[in-house]
């Protein structure tokens, strides 16, 4: 038993409903094994599709003879780029966040005329089992031209190194994360530098010049993946009509069909996409590699086909996040005042441009108020799979360097790691490094919170144990939404919304909405839309759900609750003002005879004028940004250099917590991934570019015996843009853990790991350096 | 007017500065009155075919992103600044 609140709520304003721990609808078919995931869709007639993938890391493909393949006994259809047009290489802007050059990402689920990362795909064959089609793939003949590859950005950047693509744009503007290609008349040197930019703040060197005490440092940290369980999955069914049927597990179901658009030709309005329950994501799952694949085998082969990854072609071939390396340099005051601060980030963005390098130089010094400072962002193409998103793209790794230099800087001016920060903390109105001011956010009270917990004031137990703390800051994405609240005669809510389910956010949303209409969460009955039943809703990531389409849902029931006043007043024969919704009834405001139950006008509904629906759909701006401090304590092994987590409390803003229980889960899931990619997980990468261990046997994911119960503190400092103050939960908390851990190592062996991760074998050469050895 | 501030890469079409004060009363319209007075910046942010903002750019009005884009409000004193689009997981 602990002798403290292992997860405590600061609450500043309560609701009924909202601020509730209630169980989630859901939750039942999920612990029994009924909720249908991605890859339990079954169809009549369903064929099983395979990816053939490159085993060359970088290689020209001359030819493709399937004819063998194609004569196999059980096979039905093979498919490569030839089976589709070429995209532009233009960039398109397609939903929140969700910014696409087509013609890579067509090139990515399907090689065009180079192979560029070992399993990158080739062709397709789809089959009557999942067997034939496998054998089937061992069945096509490539020729491939083999290329030496490039696997690190140092490489990458050498003159005279192969180059990936020929006709790279070189870009030099923050916008244009994606990248693009030359005009065709272009015919300057190629390049795999494909974006290059910065941010200049007050004047940096005068920052430098006035500046008592500096640190400078680099870190490097290794691709990681956002290990979900649901390997990526895609069913394709083409009707009699033309149309398509797609069911995915996405972040995004939307975004699947407007890409699947673009990439088929076909109009929106012949593509359904149906999510299915979906086994984690953590940003990943916001773009597409099977949906498209199943799409051209069902078309070739005249039936439904699933295309679902193995574990090793998740590793291999769908997107972990960047390999990273920055180079900071901070100057304060003696008082420990930050009077200047300097990075370089540079991502390596994968076989394709579109590192969240960008986000990285948004976040990196923004917990802070520094008046001088000056960002460059580089976005490096090497012959690696693709990076895509996770938990606050760009953030982890740039918090990494300088969050462990502010520990530096502390060491030095022999200031307290959380009195230095709350000196120097971003409040509102602070002038950000990339330049808008920053708005209401609860910096200091997040801070104050994890100075007061008892963790922070416990005493160590023992030799070579040792205490870390770092903030973290993510900004929090909104974006389109939508929003159908049906109500039944029985009166109950069934609540149709169209974001994808992550965490729990069906709950949230019901809870939102019975906090409107005065109702029993129980008694809405919420439900993920597919593209035909609910309007347009941007991706579930950006920690945007919650805010966006919790705010869809509160609108669906005013608009409930309006036709609900309007009724009554029908009824009563009096005007709408007179009536009054307090708490799920309808009363008159002066004859207290008058009164109406949310349940009776729902029974009514049909004879008081029809069906009562609340519609909404909205864009709505004020996503408010949070900060996350993590207090970590570790005993280390000077001997063998393992590290073991003893305590971990994570502190975090979250505006207001409409669940508090999957807010928790959120934030003990992505420190715990933090810790994952601070101590274990890491891409093996050979200089030929293959990934040596694409199993969870040989990448190492920290189980629950590594961990002790991670506790935490929800400190609400509501978002005055939020209807209930919801600002985002579940990306901050990724983004602290591994500054944290390189601090508490400090503090227990005095020595400085300025890699990810910080194995062992990282930690004892850290030792042995400092003993001169 | 509005003070607008200049992404880095844009600033050599701005004579160097940063920051500059362009008249508008939407984003529209301060892209258009910024083409007038330094010829070259609205190809850094606007997209002829789409009639929008290129993809990928955010722009930022009194510190809050905006989600309408051309057609957002800017007021006598605002301050606007265009930044990468971030995307989230």
């Amino acid at each position: 038993m602990v002798d403290y609140q292992p997860n405590v709520v600061l609450s500043t304003q309560e609701f009924k409903v909202v601020g509730s721990r209630p169980i989630r609808h859901d939750g039942a078919d999920k612990v029994t094994g009924r909720a249908q995931y991605g890859a339990d869709i079954q169809l009549q007639g369903l064929l099983h599709g395979k990816i053939l993938r490159s085993p060359h890391a970088h290689a020209k493909i001359k030819s493709i003879d399937a004819s063998k393949a194609l004569a196999m006994p059980g096979v039905h259809a093979v498919v490569t780029s030839a089976d589709w047009e070429q995209p532009s290489g233009k960039v398109e802007d397609m939903a929140e966040g969700s910014i696409h050059n087509l013609r890579f990402i067509s090139n990515n689920v399907l090689a065009y005329d180079k192979a560029l990362y070992k399993g990158h795909a080739i062709a397709a064959v789809a089959a009557d089992s999942p067997h034939q089609a496998e054998q089937a793939l061992a069945a096509i003949q490539v020729d491939y031209e083999v290329l030496k590859p490039v696997v690190t950005f140092r490489d990458a950047l050498k003159d005279g190194a192969p180059i990936l693509h020929e006709r790279l744009q070189s870009l030099s503007n923050p916008g244009l994360r994606a990248g693009g290609y030359k005009p065709d008349d272009d015919t300057s040197k190629g390049t795999n530098l494909a974006n290059q930019f910065e941010f200049n703040l007050g004047d940096i060197e005068k920052g430098f010049q006035e500046a008592d005490i500096i640190v400078e440092k680099e870190t490097n940290t290794s691709a990681v993946h956002q290990g979900y369980i649901e390997p990526h999955t895609g069913t394709a069914r083409w009707n009699t009509d033309g149309s398509l049927t797609v069911w995915s597990s996405t972040q995004g179901h939307f975004n699947v069909r407007d890409l699947m658009s673009r990439m088929l030709d076909l109009p929106v309005s012949k593509i359904k996409v149906i999510p299915m329950e979906i086994g984690g994501g953590f940003g990943a799952k916001g773009i597409i590699y099977s949906e498209p694949v199943a799409a051209l085998l069902a078309k070739k082969a005249n039936r439904p086909v699933k295309v679902t990854m193995s574990r090793t072609e998740v590793f291999e071939a769908s997107g972990p996040t960047s390999g990273t390396n920055v180079r900071v340099k901070l100057g304060a005051s003696n008082d420990g005042k930050l009077l200047a601060a300097e990075a370089h980030l540079t991502f390596e963005s994968g076989a394709f441009p579109g590192s969240p390098v960008p986000g990285g130089c948004n976040c990196i010094f923004s917990p802070y108020d520094i008046p001088n400072t000056y960002l460059e962002g580089i976005d490096v193409v090497v012959n690696k799979p693709k990076s895509a998103a996770y938990r606050a793209p760009g953030a982890p790794a740039a918090a990494f360097a300088m969050e462990t230099a502010i520990d530096e800087l502390c060491e030095k001016l022999g200031m307290d790691a959380i009195e230095f920060r709350l000196l120097n903390t971003a409040k509102e109105g602070t002038r950000r490094a990339t330049g808008p001011l920053m708005p209401y956010v609860g910096f200091v009270e997040t801070l104050n919170a994890a100075k007061e917990h008892p963790h922070y004031s416990a005493p160590l137990q023992g030799p070579n144990q040792g205490r870390g703390v770092a903030s973290g800051f993510w900004g929090n994405g909104t974006g389109p939404a939508s929003a159908v609240a049906i109500v039944n005669a029985d009166g109950t809510v069934a609540l149709v919304e169209g974001s994808a389910d992550l965490s729990g956010t069906r709950v949230a949303f019901a809870q939102q909405a019975a906090e409107v209409l005065g109702i029993a969460v129980e008694d809405v009955k919420p439900s993920v839309g597919d593209t035909e039943s609910v309007g347009f809703t941007s991706n579930s990531g950006g920690s945007g759900a919650t805010f966006k389409t919790g705010w869809a849902c509160y609108e669906a029931a005013q608009d409930v609750k309006r036709q609900m006043i309007a009724r009554v007043a029908k009824v009563w024969e009096v005007s709408e003002d007179d009536v009054e919704y307090v708490d799920g009834v309808l009363q008159h405001r002066s004859d207290p005879e008058l009164k109406m139950t949310f349940r009776q006008v729902a029974a009514r509904q049909n004879a008081t004028g029809g069906p009562i629906t609340g519609n909404a759909g909205v864009n709505p701006g004020g996503a408010g940004p949070c900060l996350a401090t993590h207090i970590v304590d570790v005993e280390v092994d000077p001997d063998t250099g393992k590290v073991t987590v003893l305590r971990y409390t994570a502190v975090q803003d979250v505006g207001k917590a409409i669940h508090p229980g999957y807010v928790e889960g959120q934030i003990q899931g992505g420190a715990v991934q933090g810790i994952g990619w601070g101590l274990n997980e890491e891409y093996f990468t050979s200089d030929q570019g293959v990934m040596m261990n694409s199993t969870f046997l040989d990448y190492r994911m920290p189980t629950s015996l590594d961990l002790p119960m991670i506790d935490t503190v929800i400190v609400e400092v509501p978002n005055p843009n939020h209807p209930f103050g919801v600002r985002g939960v579940g990306e901050v908390p990724i983004v602290p853990p591994m500054a944290a851990l390189s601090n508490a190592i400090h503090a227990a062996l005095g020595v400085r790991v300025n890699q990810l991760p910080m194995t062992p074998g990282a930690i004892l050469e850290a030792v042995w350096e400092k003993d001169g050895k | 007017m509005a003070d607008v501030w200049i992404p880095t890469g844009m600033q050599i079409l701005t004579d160097g500065q940063q920051r500059v004060q362009v008249e508008g009363r939407n984003v529209r319209q301060i892209v258009n009155n910024l083409e007038t007075q330094f010829p070259g910046t609205k190809a850094r942010l606007f997209d002829e075919e789409e009639d929008d903002l290129l993809p990928g750019v955010a722009v930022i009005v009194d510190g809050e992103a905006s989600q309408l884009g051309l057609l957002e409000r800017v007021e006598e004193n605002s301050e606007v600044h265009f930044l990468p689009a971030i995307g989230g997981g």
